[in-house]
């Protein structure tokens, strides 16, 4: 039934031999090391503070929304590191790499990186940091904010929020692995066809990369359709549609995008998947087969995909900067408009990326102007941050910072995505660095607007404010490393310079490749400053501890609880009256947080399924890769009998007593200071 | 500075907070609501099957439809068709007796959709296992690779939806009618009655597109 395979197989360990462990590498022994000391280093940490079970009941077990959330953010950063790894290696690679007279080191002709290896550093950039970092960060803060901003207790299904965060964490697991176990895909995150099929890859790279895309797309879909069922069912009383929070008006209609587009994803891989497996001729370059298909399939999700990662980051800038202009959001039901227009546009526009792939000039153009017609809603959008700011109260700190960060960068990404979008232009550049530097200004943008919301938001959830001197000197390096970088590559690309290259051969290019060393080198030191950012907050975490509103000019629900939120999320449901609801009761005088009585809440209980669902769906796919046919059978049995088992669970919820409840809500202290208004 | 709308409720007598009924979300609406969701998902699958199967279609060298015709077996699908609809039916029926609060009436209406559904599954396997013993197989070609994909896709889920029924059985014999209980074989109709849907398109893609057109 399965394909013939090159090379060794065995029935017990079906591809996996000695071989696939690349210790002849020592870049990848040296990761390795890396790696095995901070397992160690948390694995001790863990005994030592005895913090297992608290662990486990707390977080590993959690069916919290915000507790998911933070997971899903710490992921994100994790592998955002990794993708930073990444992106150093090319830099590098490609500073050093430049002429027939340059050096090589480490086995290579030149540079120090082999044509494979930096093959599998490019692919594991790419998608790490769409998929594995971006994604979580962004699913994370939605996760965390939108029931807060609706007044609900928590996710519509928390049970499958948990679910949908343990696979996307194993996926990204699995994309870790591929480091020491085997390899990984080298020929770009979005997949190369017929050059992915078993013939021409024969290795299990292709497999990693593969599975774990499609696991992380199982694990988006299932926090789309939780995020959706939120916003649509579990809005406090008087909270019309029309009063939404901006937030989460760009959280649903991103998800509405992840909730059609990603099971196209699925199906573009799966197709993969079963001419790898079965031998069928999806993509062959023979027997029927149609490669087309593949770039259809892919980018009718992966289009979309690039606004599903935008619409929440302008939801965040949404909400930072009416706070920090002290105004209402100018334009509010044009914004709403805008984002799903935005987002209704995106399924029209995917041809966009292979232009230069066999469509006739009338197609083209049809896409050509379909994708200009995007820039419509995204300039209204623009437009309206700029009025709110105008002739408002503009205050400057770090969230505010980033925000217009970020909207320097969408202006110089969408810019050059409308050069991009002319099929004539892009026909000079596609495959290009400028194409590159393009989608590099709006990932970027993607991440200014991720850490003006972690600063924004962080005092809610943790009960205390990061500090600013750190942040201060982390962002203004980051801005440094982003100028350094990206000027120079978008020269590049207009001087013709192709992306993914191993070698460069025009020495011409050095200058503009040294000098993006030294961009990476800023990006670095903003690393070092991330991390005194971080040390310091946490250090001085009781000193900055603030109380419900620590911006002093907050506008949402999700102000009108304390910080940091409490279990329940909200004592009593509040009822809405106005779309701002909390500037509205500020203005009014009912700004207060006090009860006197309190009632059972009742939330969802903890539970090991979801983790051990995540961990059982890992061995499924590490079983896939390397064809271990007994393990991938034995883990999808289990899959189905533990879902089984779990159905007939009859305790799923508990009470949260009056008592505690009570308890809880005398300890805080709403009234201290807020630190923005000082 | 004001904040946008309705400002001309009396902020001193507006109710702020909502005591008494804390939870107050309709529960079966929720679920149902989410699973409508995962089914856009799952047409959402079959839209791009179908699309690829229009794209593979189109191969030079290979006619489709003269393939379809020679190969599939119009009068069997339709004898299928008979079963998977009775089945859909016969769910249909259960769903009636749910309404009424007939656990017997459900159970009988499950058990029947259930028998019909494995009816269903025993024809197509029973043609898919004459076709490879002829020899067509998924591997032949890439039209035929799509052909076989979309039947044995939707094979999968009368599979997953028998399993369910089965689960369905045994949760409605321990618990009664409780909410997890109705919302569960509520969903399970929603189920049902897609793959029937989605049978159809099979039906006239592959099975009658050959002969009729
Ligand atoms: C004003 C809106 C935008 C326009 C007009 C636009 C246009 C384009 C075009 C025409 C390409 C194809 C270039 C080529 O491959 O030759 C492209 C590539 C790309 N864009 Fe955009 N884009 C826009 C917004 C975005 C946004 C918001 C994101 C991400 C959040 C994004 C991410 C990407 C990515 C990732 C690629 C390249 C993928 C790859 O080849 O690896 N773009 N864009
Ligand atoms: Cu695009």
């Amino acid at each position: 039934m399965f394909v013939h395979l090159q090379g060794p197989w065995n029935p017990v360990w079906g591809r996996l031999s000695l071989q696939a462990i690349p210790y002849h590498n020592p870049i990848l022994v040296g990761t390795f090391l890396f790696a095995v000391v901070i397992a160690l280093a948390a694995v001790g940490a863990v005994l030592y503070f005895r913090a297992g079970p608290y662990l486990w009941r707390e977080w590993l077990t959690t069916v919290d929304h915000k507790k998911i959330g933070v997971m899903y953010c710490l992921l994100g950063l994790v592998m955002l590191f990794r993708g930073f790894a990444d992106a150093l290696m090319i830099r590098t690679q490609q500073a050093i790499a430049v002429g027939p007279h340059s050096p090589g080191y480490l086995g290579a002709l030149h540079g120090y990186l082999t044509p494979f290896h930096i093959g599998q550093v490019y692919t594991a950039h790419g998608l790490i940091m769409v998929v594995f970092a971006a994604t979580p960060l962004l699913v994370g803060i939605m996760n965390i904010i939108v029931p807060l901003q609706i007044g609900a207790r928590d996710m519509a299904y928390p049970y499958l929020n948990a679910l949908g965060f343990w696979l996307t964490a194993a996926a990204a697991g699995l994309v870790m692995l591929s480091l020491f176990v085997g390899n990984f895909a080298h020929g770009g995150w979005y997949g190369f066809l017929p050059y992915f099929e078993l013939p021409y890859s024969p290795g299990v790279g292709v497999d990693y990369w593969m599975w774990a895309f499609q696991l992380s797309a199982v694990g988006t879909t299932l926090g789309s359709i939780n995020l959706i069922a939120t916003i649509v069912k579990m809005r406090a009383p008087g909270m019309t549609w029309m009063r939404m929070p901006i937030f989460t008006w760009a959280s649903l209609s991103t998800n509405l995008i992840a909730l059609t587009s990603f099971p196209v994803l699925m199906v573009s891989l799966a197709l993969l998947g079963l001419d790898r497996y079965f031998g069928t001729h999806f993509y062959t370059a023979g027997n029927g087969g149609n490669l087309m298909l593949y770039n259809d399939l892919f980018w009718v999700w992966g289009h979309p995909e690039v606004y599903f990662l935008i619409l929440p980051a302008f939801g965040m800038m949404s909400e930072i900067i009416p706070t920090f202009s002290e105004k209402t959001l100018f334009g509010y039901t044009t914004m709403v408009v805008a984002s799903f227009a935005i987002g209704g546009v995106s399924w029209g526009v995917w041809l966009h990326h292979f232009f230069t792939m066999a469509a006739e000039p009338s197609v083209n153009s049809f896409y050509s102007v379909t994708t200009m017609l995007v820039g419509i809603p995204t300039g209204v959008k623009v437009f309206n941050w700029i009025f709110t700011m105008y002739r408002g109260r503009v205050r400057f700190e770090l969230p505010m910072m980033w925000a217009v960060l970020a909207l320097f960068l969408l202006l110089v990404g969408g810019m050059s995505g409308m050069m991009n979008a002319f099929a004539a232009n892009d026909y000079m550049w596609h495959n290009g660095v400028f194409v590159v530097a393009h989608f590099h200004m709006m990932v970027l943008l993607i991440a200014a607007s991720i850490f003006g919301a972690v600063e924004y938001w962080f005092p809610k959830i943790f009960g205390f404010k990061l500090e600013q001197r750190w942040g201060k000197w982390f962002f203004w390096f980051m801005v440094l490393g982003t100028a350094w970088v990206f000027v120079p590559m978008f020269i590049l690309g207009f001087t013709g310079m192709t992306r993914r290259l191993d070698y460069v051969p025009y020495t011409q290019w050095a200058p503009y490749l040294r000098v993006m060393l030294v961009g990476m080198a800023f990006y670095v030191i903003a690393l070092v400053f991330f991390f005194a950012h971080l040390y310091v907050s946490l250090r001085d975490r009781v000193k900055n501890r603030v109380g419900a509103d620590p911006w002093g000019t907050s506008r949402n629900l999700e102000w009108m609880t304390h910080s940091p939120v409490p279990a329940y999320n909200f004592a009593y449901i509040p009822h809405v009256h106005a779309r701002d609801e909390w500037a509205w009761r500020k203005e009014n005088g009912v700004a207060s947080l006090a009860n006197e009585s309190f009632e059972d809440i009742h939330m969802p209980r903890n539970t090991g399924v979801p983790v051990l669902l995540g961990a059982l769906s890992f061995v499924l796919c590490f079983g896939l890769i390397w064809r271990i046919w007994w393990l991938s059978a034995a883990s999808l049995a289990l899959v189905v009998l533990v879902i089984i088992v779990r159905s007939f669970a009859r305790n799923t919820d508990e009470v949260i007593t009056a008592k505690t409840v009570a308890g809880v809500e005398g300890a805080v202290d709403d009234a201290l200071p807020s630190a923005a208004r000082g | 500075m004001s904040s946008t709308t309705d400002t001309r409720i009396q902020p001193g007598s507006t109710v702020l907070w909502d005591k008494g009924d804390a939870a107050g979300h309709d529960i079966l609406g929720t679920r149902t609501f989410g699973f409508w969701l995962y089914m856009l998902t799952d047409a959402m699958v079959y839209a791009a099957f179908f699309a690829a199967f229009g794209v593979l279609a189109h191969n030079a060298g290979l006619n489709s439809k003269s393939v379809l015709a020679a190969v599939f077996n119009a009068q069997g699908a339709y004898r299928e068709t008979i079963a998977l609809f009775a089945s859909v039916l016969a769910y249909g029926y259960a769903m009636v007796a749910l309404k009424k609060g007939s656990r017997s009436g459900v159970a009988v209406g499950t058990v029947v959709a259930l028998v019909l559904g494995l009816v269903f599954l025993g024809m197509v396997s029973g043609d898919m296992e004459r076709l490879f013993g002829q020899g067509i197989v998924p591997q032949s070609n890439g039209f035929l690779s799509i052909v076989f994909t979309l039947i044995i896709y939707h094979a999968l889920h009368i599979i997953v939806g028998a399993i369910w029924m089965l689960v369905m059985l045994a949760q409605m014999g321990r618990d009664g009618f409780t909410s997890n209980v109705v919302y569960r074989l509520i969903n399970l109709r929603i189920f049902w009655h897609f793959q029937a849907v989605i049978w159809v398109f099979i039906f006239v893609f592959v099975y009658l597109q050959g002969k009729v057109i």
